[in-house]
């Protein structure tokens, strides 16, 4: 949901977005913070254990041949400022249960806000309840790969300093500094905020699992407008080269709001004089505070085997990445300098977790190869679909761990793990491919986005735009816009950059499934030239 | 009745005594002289997802939200929480007074609202409220079994929502309605994957909405559709479905923000400062308004702050007409501030589809829109790709079906080359498949429609 959308819905009506917004808000916002002072027991308690002995046994009596439940409490605390006010302090604290059963081959979910005994029973029921309704239109069972049991997990983002410790004055204070350095730098409008999550979570299952994990998740953002003196035009810099991360406090003083604000606020302020664009072909250099977003919608969403199964037809999408039989092992994605890899385990990324939502424990593993398309993303219910496949490779068919639900509220299922561009072997700068290039176009940030349902044709913007001519940067562009075909586009990668170059990107708010649930990813990428895109220009007159 | 039907729940929400007392016991709580503000929600929900022609998940839950928003002196800070018991009422209101002793000063402040009289809300409906797991299952059944055995393959979801909203405050406000919420859409592919059909509805009234309609349209659009051809992307009449309509016209209104248009930085500021109002912007034949007491479209009877909603004439014959402004701005403006309840409803004229496409030698006919994104705030530039049912159309007859294609234009502009309008229909238009916002608009014809690629994706 944009920022326009929300604030329509939010200063128009408070039913209707209440009802309409119930389950489609974020949780993130939905929820969030500060503990109570006497802090009911919750992750890791002994009492969670009996509740959830009392929800499966519940759901097994009721006919489950496997049932799960997972207790949540999401604590989130945002700030938001412009200028010299504060607009927004609000803290948020939601917390539930949702059970999930599976009878005769078919899932039944149900969930609810209330951690008693008798309501945790009766959601277990219900729960079973509705997969048996829903197995009246069962064409072919649900089938789980295995999985090892984990009687007594515990798992936490390892953070330097807890965001909830840190004294709301300070943060005012770090935004209000940053949007005083803006607006001195030439800025007419700042927009600043603060995002803090931490979700604990509690996973038990019939298999016999019982896991406890705390995650972390830490957001700063500033938006910097400049407008034109005869009002014609206005420009914006979002600091989006800060992604959100699986960090605490740390992140937001690693990011520096204050010093880096008036570089910020002097981009807006050039953007308004920028060169319009030349519509064409160019080579890109892009930056990976840029890239990361196009390898989400390019490369990770098609490779999730829910929707090259058609299970996201409705929504999301299907994918050119099917069917499996005829693209694993064959399919060229790209070209053979373009190697992925999935994992839930890089330190400061947003999907980093010790096991993910049914009980499994995550393993890194390759998606593609050289540029070879060689595996996708599964959960336990997916992961036998490619049994043949792994089996001729030498593999038993086993999930890869990408199972996440948003919150106790939500049914679990695939979502994407990290999926990140690996570094190339040469120790290759951004300045390097610069300086590699005759006549290209350098992409900072990601802007504008959108791609099809089988994610063939993108479009992406930027943040920042700048000519390259002979190898040098010769000045800033404005209105631009690259439209792709996947393979293509990942064909014509011609130069990557090394290890020294990787950034870690990423997103809070990645929406799939029906209702849309939202997904935190990271996406680690080097900077990366692709050759001869076609550019189009993006500015009208109104 | 069934067994299983009988072992259901009805849904869950807190009726307006729950909530007075809730609300009573919340502001009991609070210590600062200065005012407060608590906002509570409430409802069930509960939805049904198919695939390849089965149940795949589905979901039911209940959820409350208590929000205290506290003010010491012009300071001001809020906390959310979804339990009810007393402890974690009293911590929702020590957390926001503390977060609001916290926070500097607000230049903007404005004092909570005096009581207020609030007419009765109408987007309550008993059927919608009634839907239970079995209900939904047999809803879905009426797609699946008839697209199964026409040897296809659908796919969709169904959301159905009951819940109650309220608000009080310290200075004796109080208001609370009840409102339901559903959608069905479905999308149906040949087993090749070469066509692909949508069709969707939403309406608070769930017995307005049917199944096996929305399954017929969808399997006939996912056949004529197969086999899609190559066109060149350029400028092209265009036929758009009600769908497509509502995809497109929903950006004017998130784009009304009277603020951002008197700061230079919305379409509809003007040049050389201030804003749009009084300015024609789009063709006169549109005049677009939210009402929350159109049964069409009905919406909440109150905002978050509590002040009553009431029709808003954004957009009257092609002129602008009103703006949205928060209660600051009106003040600073010296205007009421807006409440309109949320919901749009577009005019129409008198022409049907089969007239558009019979009067067109050569152009497009458009379901729906997917992955729509904003590219330029300057002139509501939006870019996103038509999907699951787009036609060409030759000689006043539809031809054959053709590849998706990205376009690179405004609904201002759309709106500016119309030719044509027919009867407006309530729509699906939110990306996600939920009810999102009541939305009312008719078809339309449209000149010089800028499409700038070409997609292979089905």
């Amino acid at each position: 949901m944009g920022s326009s959308r929300r604030e329509f819905v939010r200063t128009t009506s408070a039913a209707a977005a209440a009802i309409a917004g119930l389950a489609a808000v974020p949780s993130a916002a939905r929820a969030a913070l500060l503990a109570p002072a006497s802090s009911p027991p919750f992750a890791g308690d002994p009492d969670l254990k009996s509740l959830a002995h009392v929800a499966l046994e519940a759901a097994r009596s009721s006919g489950a041949s496997y049932a799960d439940v997972r207790f949540s409490r999401n604590r989130s605390q945002s700030l938001f400022t412009r200028e010299r006010r504060v607009q927004g302090l609000v803290d948020n604290e939601t917390q539930g249960f949702g059970v999930r059963a599976l009878v005769n081959g078919a899932w039944g979910f149900a969930a609810s806000r209330e951690l008693t005994p008798d309501e945790v029973a009766r959601v277990a029921r219900q729960a079973a309840l509705q997969a048996r309704a829903n197995s009246l239109t069962l064409v072919r069972p649900v089938v789980l790969a295995p999985v090892t049991p984990v009687p007594n997990g515990t798992w936490r983002t390892p953070i330097e300093v807890d965001p909830f410790g840190v004294a709301i004055e300070d943060k005012v204070g770090a935004l209000l500094a940053a949007n005083a350095e803006a607006l001195k730098a030439g800025a007419r409008f700042v927009n600043s905020s603060m995002f803090f999550l931490r979700e604990e979570k509690t996973f038990a299952s019939t298999d016999g699992s019982f896991i406890v994990q705390t995650i972390y998740r830490t957001q700063p953002r500033v938006t910097v407008t400049a407008v034109s003196p005869d009002a014609s035009d206005f420009q914006t810099r979002a600091s989006n080269e800060i992604p959100p991360m699986g960090r605490g406090y740390e992140h937001v003083r690693d990011a520096k709001l204050v010093e880096n604000a008036p570089r910020w606020a002097e981009e807006a302020v050039q953007k308004l004089s920028a060169r319009p664009v030349d519509v064409g072909r160019y080579d890109l250099v892009l930056h990976p505070s840029h890239l990361w977003l196009t390898i989400h919608e390019s490369v990770a969403h098609p490779t999730e085997l829910d929707r090259a199964l058609g299970f996201e037809a409705n929504y999301a999408g299907t994918s050119f990445v099917a069917p499996p039989t005829q693209v694993l092992g064959k399919l060229r994605y790209g070209s053979p300098l373009m190697n992925i890899r999935g994992d839930r385990e890089q330190p400061g990324s947003l999907s980093a977790v010790g096991w993910d939502d049914e009980g499994v424990k995550p393993e890194s593993f390759d998606i593609i190869r050289n540029g070879i398309f060689v595996d996708y993303q599964t959960t336990r219910e997916q992961a036998p679909f490619l049994a043949d496949y792994y089996k001729a490779t030498g593999r038993t068919p086993r999930s890869h761990g990408c199972s996440y639900a948003e919150s106790w509220s939500d049914v679990q299922f695939q979502r994407m793990p990290n999926v990140s561009l690996l570094p190339g072997e040469k120790d290759l700068s951004y300045e390097d491919l610069i300086a590699a290039t005759d006549r290209g176009i350098a992409i900072v940030g990601d802007g504008s986005f959108s791609i099809d349902q089988q994610r063939y044709n993108a479009q992406f913007g930027g943040q920042l735009f700048y000519e390259i001519k002979g190898g040098k940067i010769t000045g800033m562009l404005k209105d631009v816009a690259y439209q792709m075909r996947t393979p293509d586009f990942w064909g014509a990668l011609d130069m990557i950059g090394g290890k020294k170059s990787y950034h870690l990107g990423g997103a809070f708010n990645d929406a799939k499934g029906q209702p849309s649930q939202v997904n935190a990813v990271s996406h680690g990428c080097v900077p990366s030239r692709f050759r001869n895109i076609n550019v189009i220009n993006t500015g009208r007159k109104a | 009745m069934s067994p299983l039907r009988s072992l259901a729940q009805p849904a869950r929400y807190l009726s307006r005594e729950e909530c007075e007392v809730i609300a009573r016991k919340a502001l009991g709580f609070v210590t600062s002289p200065d005012g407060a503000r608590v906002n509570i929600t409430s409802g069930s929900q509960g939805n049904t997802r198919f695939a390849v022609n089965q149940v795949s998940t589905g979901g039911d839950s209940y959820d409350t939200s208590v929000t205290v928003t506290a003010h010491v002196g012009h300071r001001s800070g809020s906390s959310t929480t979804n339990q009810l018991d007393d402890a974690s009422l009293r911590q929702a209101v020590d957390t926001a007074e503390r977060l609001a002793r916290l926070a500097p000063e607000d230049l903007e402040f404005l004092p909570e609202l005096a009581p207020q009289r609030y007419q009765a809300g109408s987007a309550w409906s008993d059927a919608t409220a009634a839907l239970d797991p079995q209900g939904r299952a047999e809803a879905v059944r009426a797609i699946t079994a008839p697209a199964s055995a026409a040897q296809l393959v659908s796919t969709g979801f169904l959301d159905a929502r009951a819940g109650s909203s309220a608000v009080a405050n310290t200075n004796g406000l109080f208001a609370w309605d009840r409102g339901t919420a559903a959608a069905l859409t479905t999308t149906v592919r040949t087993p090749d994957g070469s066509g692909s059909g949508w069709s969707g509805a939403s309406h608070h009234d769930w017995s307005r909405i049917d199944p096996a309609a929305l399954g017929a349209r969808a399997a006939e659009k996912a056949r004529a559709s197969r086999n899609p051809v190559a066109i060149e992307p350029g400028r092209y009449t265009v036929v758009f479905e009600p769908t497509a309509v509502g995809n497109l016209v929903q950006f004017i209104a998130f784009a009304l923000n009277a603020r951002a248009a008197d700061e230079g930085r919305s379409f509809f500021s003007k040049a050389g400062g201030g804003n749009k109002i009084g300015s024609k912007v789009v063709d006169e034949r549109v005049t677009i308004v939210s009402d929350p007491f159109d049964p069409d479209v009905a919406g909440s009877p109150f905002t978050a702050e509590g002040l009553p909603t009431r029709r808003s004439v954004w957009i009257d014959h092609g002129v602008v007409t009103s703006l949205n402004y928060d209660r600051y701005w009106a003040q600073k403006k010296g205007v009421e501030p807006t409440a309109s309840g949320g919901s749009l409803k577009m005019s129409g004229g008198l022409s049907t589809m089969d007239e558009m496409i019979a009067s067109t030698p050569r152009g497009l006919l458009v379901t729906r829109f997917w992955y729509l994104r904003p590219v330029d705030q300057r002139t509501i530039l939006y870019t996103g790709l038509t999907r699951d049912g787009t036609f060409l159309i030759e000689n006043g007859k539809i031809t054959r079906a053709v590849k998706n294609l990205r376009f690179n234009d405004s609904p201002v502009f759309m709106l500016n080359n119309l030719e044509a309008l027919g009867t407006p229909v309530r729509v699906s238009a939110s990306e996600d498949g939920g009810p999102g916002q009541a939305i009312m608009v008719p078809p339309l014809k449209v000149r010089d429609f800028n499409f700038t690629s070409l997609s292979d994706a089905v």
